[in-house]
């Protein structure tokens, strides 16, 4: 009975909306996601030394080396987006005894080595695909608090680090002993690498895996570019989909195919006047953080619902680094990411996103794991606000932690971004 | 006697008011750079012919400065920014700030455009200590500071200076060091509360100065002969544990303070500066060099614990008490190793929040007392 009355029900309703096929670009993420881990499986299998990395690690030296790598704050972010945290949050302030102020893929991360370790009993989701590393590769452009979760999983699975500290950059450009001291790190963690793997530089491999990794930082860029047309032929909220690419396989030609493949698709739209933004983009903005990623697609849909479409992400642009030798190389990963975002250059970058990308409104992620980006994010907005005439709100969240976010602050938060952007856009268009 | 109670008194305050320390330095015709702590370069201050004044926060009322940092930074940022912020640093010819952490780094920012009246020189220590290439780099970091101290006395340091400078701050670290190993005899008069104030005032001297007074401790405590507590033994470890409160509670509770890991305290004794091996410069980038067992700076192999447990046997402590500074997310990453390590080594570690910014301690009473009860 209660049967029939479902399928009565469902014979009622509206057919479902059919899904937009996935595009080919995405596939090919897909199977170089896949690839990835699995290679690392197989080498595990064959004895071969597997490595954990820093997202912002100067990933040509592990790919010169053939060597297989895994990136702990994109494996975390996948578990946070498909809503997987919880066990390893409670295990990590629970049995492990940490804090639940740190960052929640450093909780995620400890945890799940934890399992693999043999401590803890929790059931890994997807099977254990993050296998246990063999060394670590640490750099700490994005952050202070890599360096010490990865001092905790050295001392936790007992394996050497291989370190490059990138000195935060308080002043506006890399002073020249910086790149100095990031050199000569450079170097010496090349040779130490070699001796531990027993694997042999080879400097031919190493120009062409630099150049391999600047056409990518090119073509990533190019495609965040393009969205600067109006109305924007993606829904910004994809590119977070393409980041792993960058992040994971920056040297790689899949990843030449790929972003070449999305900047096909995209450029496809232009020609045909399409967007993958379901609906009319009535506002433009600009989104300041990483990802709140247990809400990805709630906080799409809110987007949506309003007609904002995310087309600018100081974050997704913090993969693209160039550079041409290897004096170069460590002033780009020096400046990368957040270790070359004081004020001044985090206002610099933010402004020129606002104005290439016509953005109207900016929305601020407090994420609640990123003291690095919350502790000065209030004077930045003031003052970027100031200079290039854009409302903003924020919104508390997390990149992880899903405990840490309120559905109905970020909805009324929206709302009240929306109301700025409409009465401004009516002034504007008053004249 | 008379002495050692006045000399203690004087210290004390100094804790307590350490405006009018700066004030009457002030008076003197003195320049006062206020230094973000830990590891603040003090001795290129002092070799410069001004006051280095630590900047450790304090019980402010957090309200200016809850436009610069988000309400889960760390309680010492918020005041030294609410500080900085409503005129109660005012006077200082300029602050230096270590960027340590990641809340450290952003207060550089914060700093510069907040509070421009005073200016700031950041420094960015290296933490890859094992890389040759770090001595080098750290000695330019130091030159830069000098440059901005130098508009400040518009005149450059002098290398002369750096040397007497260096000699001061090692003997004034050999005084605290005995000091402190003073201090666990003579538990009777150095309490939790006195032995706070007599660390923590020489942030609020010129260490010469407090060099002299703390002698004049020494030798008082020499005197006397040593107590026997009968009370339970501990080891402080952590940033730092104020307010007073704390420690009345730990005193009330029959608890002595034998043996300290704070970095407001015996962290910045600990390793002197080389007498040789270069100028000036090089030789106080050695001293960074040498550190170890701090949560700010990189090591492998969390040798914390271990140290901790040495600590406890050399000083016959009972338990350590982890004085975790609330948001302080170097120190929760090392609190899991080291306290398991000293719970293998059956010592008992009590971990509690320090909150300088808080005023109700009925719950830490409750927990304190639970914790004295376990011996």
């Amino acid at each position: 009975m209660s049967e029939t009355t479902v399928n009565e029900a469902a014979a009622a309703a509206p057919a479902p909306k059919p899904k937009r096929p996935k595009a080919k670009s995405m596939i090919m993420m897909g199977e170089q996601t896949a690839a990835m881990f699995e290679n690392a499986r197989l080498a595990k299998e064959k004895g071969e030394p597997v490595g954990w990395s820093a997202s912002i690690f100067p990933q040509e030296i592990a790919e010169t080396l053939g060597l297989n790598v895994l990136y702990p704050e994109n494996h975390a972010a996948g578990i946070a987006a498909r809503h997987q945290a919880d066990p390893f949050l409670q295990e990590c302030e629970g049995e492990l005894g940490y804090s639940n102020d740190l960052c929640a893929y450093a909780k995620v991360n400890l945890a799940y080595a934890a399992v693999l370790n043999g401590e803890s009993e929790i059931e890994l989701p997807d099977g254990g695909k993050m296998v246990k590393p063999d060394f670590l590769l640490l750099t700490n452009n994005i952050c202070n608090q890599l360096t010490k979760w990865y001092e905790n999983l050295s001392k936790q699975m007992n394996i050497p680090i291989f370190f490059i500290d990138t000195c935060y950059n308080p002043y506006d450009y890399v002073t020249e002993t910086r790149v100095r001291y990031v050199r000569a790190q450079i170097d010496q963690l090349i040779e130490d690498l070699c001796k531990f793997t027993g694997k042999k530089w080879d400097e031919e491999r190493f120009q062409k895996i630099m150049k391999i990794s600047q056409k990518n930082s090119y073509l990533w860029e190019r495609a965040n570019n393009l969205l600067d047309r109006k109305p924007s032929p993606l829904s910004g909220f994809e590119l977070f989909n393409y980041m792993a690419c960058m992040v994971c396989n920056r040297g790689k030609e899949s990843t030449t195919a790929i972003l070449q493949q999305l900047n096909d698709e995209i450029e496809e739209h232009i020609k045909n006047g399409t967007s993958t933004f379901p609906v009319e983009e009535k506002f433009r903005v600009s989104w300041d953080g990483i990802a709140c990623w247990p809400y990805l697609s709630h906080n799409l849909r809110t987007l949506k619902k309003h007609g904002i479409n995310m087309v600018a992400s100081s974050y997704g642009k913090a993969w693209a680094i160039e550079y041409e030798d290897l004096d170069g190389m460590a002033r780009a990963y020096c400046f990368a990411s957040t270790n070359g975002d004081n004020a001044t250059t985090m206002l610099d970058r933010r402004l020129e996103a606002l104005k290439r990308f016509g953005c109207e409104g900016t929305i601020y992620h407090v994420n609640r794991s990123c003291k690095v980006m919350d502790c000065q994010m209030m004077e930045v907005q003031r003052q970027l606000s100031k200079l290039a005439g854009v409302p903003f709100t924020s919104f508390d969240g997390d990149q992880a932690d899903y405990r840490n976010f309120s559905e109905a602050q970020f909805e009324t938060r929206i709302q009240g971004l929306v109301e700025v952007m409409s009465q401004k856009k009516g002034v504007e268009a008053d004249g | 006697m008379a002495d050692l109670k006045k000399n203690i008194e004087l210290l004390q305050e100094a804790c307590r008011n350490p405006r009018a320390q700066m004030d009457r330095y002030l008076k003197e015709g003195k320049k006062i750079v206020g230094c973000f702590e830990p590891y603040t370069p003090e001795e290129l201050v002092h070799a410069s012919g001004m006051i280095p004044m630590g900047l450790f926060g304090g019980r402010a009322d957090i309200q200016l400065a809850k436009s610069y940092l988000p309400p889960f930074a760390c309680p010492v940022m918020q005041a030294n920014m609410e500080y900085g912020l409503n005129g109660t640093y005012d006077g200082m010819s300029a602050v230096i700030i270590p960027a340590l952490c990641d809340t450290l780094r952003c207060m550089t920012q914060n700093w510069r455009f907040g509070v421009k009246k005073i200016p700031m020189a950041p420094i960015v220590y290296p933490q890859n200590r094992k890389s040759p290439a770090a001595l080098e780099y750290l000695i330019s970091e130091y030159e830069q500071v000098l440059v901005i101290l130098a508009t400040v006395t518009g005149e450059m340091m002098k290398e002369r200076c750096l040397q007497e400078t260096i000699q001061v701050y090692n003997a004034h670290n050999a005084a605290m060091r005995e000091f402190a190993d003073l201090a666990a005899d003579h538990l009777d008069i150095i309490t939790p509360k006195v032995r706070h104030a007599v660390m923590k005032s020489a942030w609020f001297y010129e260490k010469g100065e407090h060099t002299q007074i703390i002698k004049e401790i020494n030798e008082e405590l020499k005197k006397l002969p040593v107590h026997e507590f009968t009370g339970r033994k501990v080891v402080l470890t952590g940033i730092s544990c104020e307010p007073d409160e704390i420690l009345d509670i730990l005193e009330k509770n029959n608890i002595a303070v034998v043996a300290d890991d704070l970095v407001q305290e015996s962290q910045q004794y600990r390793t002197d500066t080389p007498s040789d091996g270069g100028g000036g410069l090089k030789r106080l980038a050695k001293q960074w060099m040498g550190r170890y067992g701090c949560s700010l700076i990189h090591e492998e192999g969390k040798p914390r614990g271990q140290m901790l447990i040495d600590m406890c046997r050399e000083k016959k402590a009972d338990g350590v008490i982890s004085c975790m500074m609330k948001f302080c997310d170097p120190e929760e990453y090392d609190q899991p190793y080291f306290e398991r390590d000293l719970r293998k080594a059956g010592y008992p570690c009590l971990a509690i929040e320090i909150d300088p910014l808080n005023t109700n301690y009925e719950q830490l009473l409750t927990r304190v007392q639970a914790f004295a009860e376990l011996f």
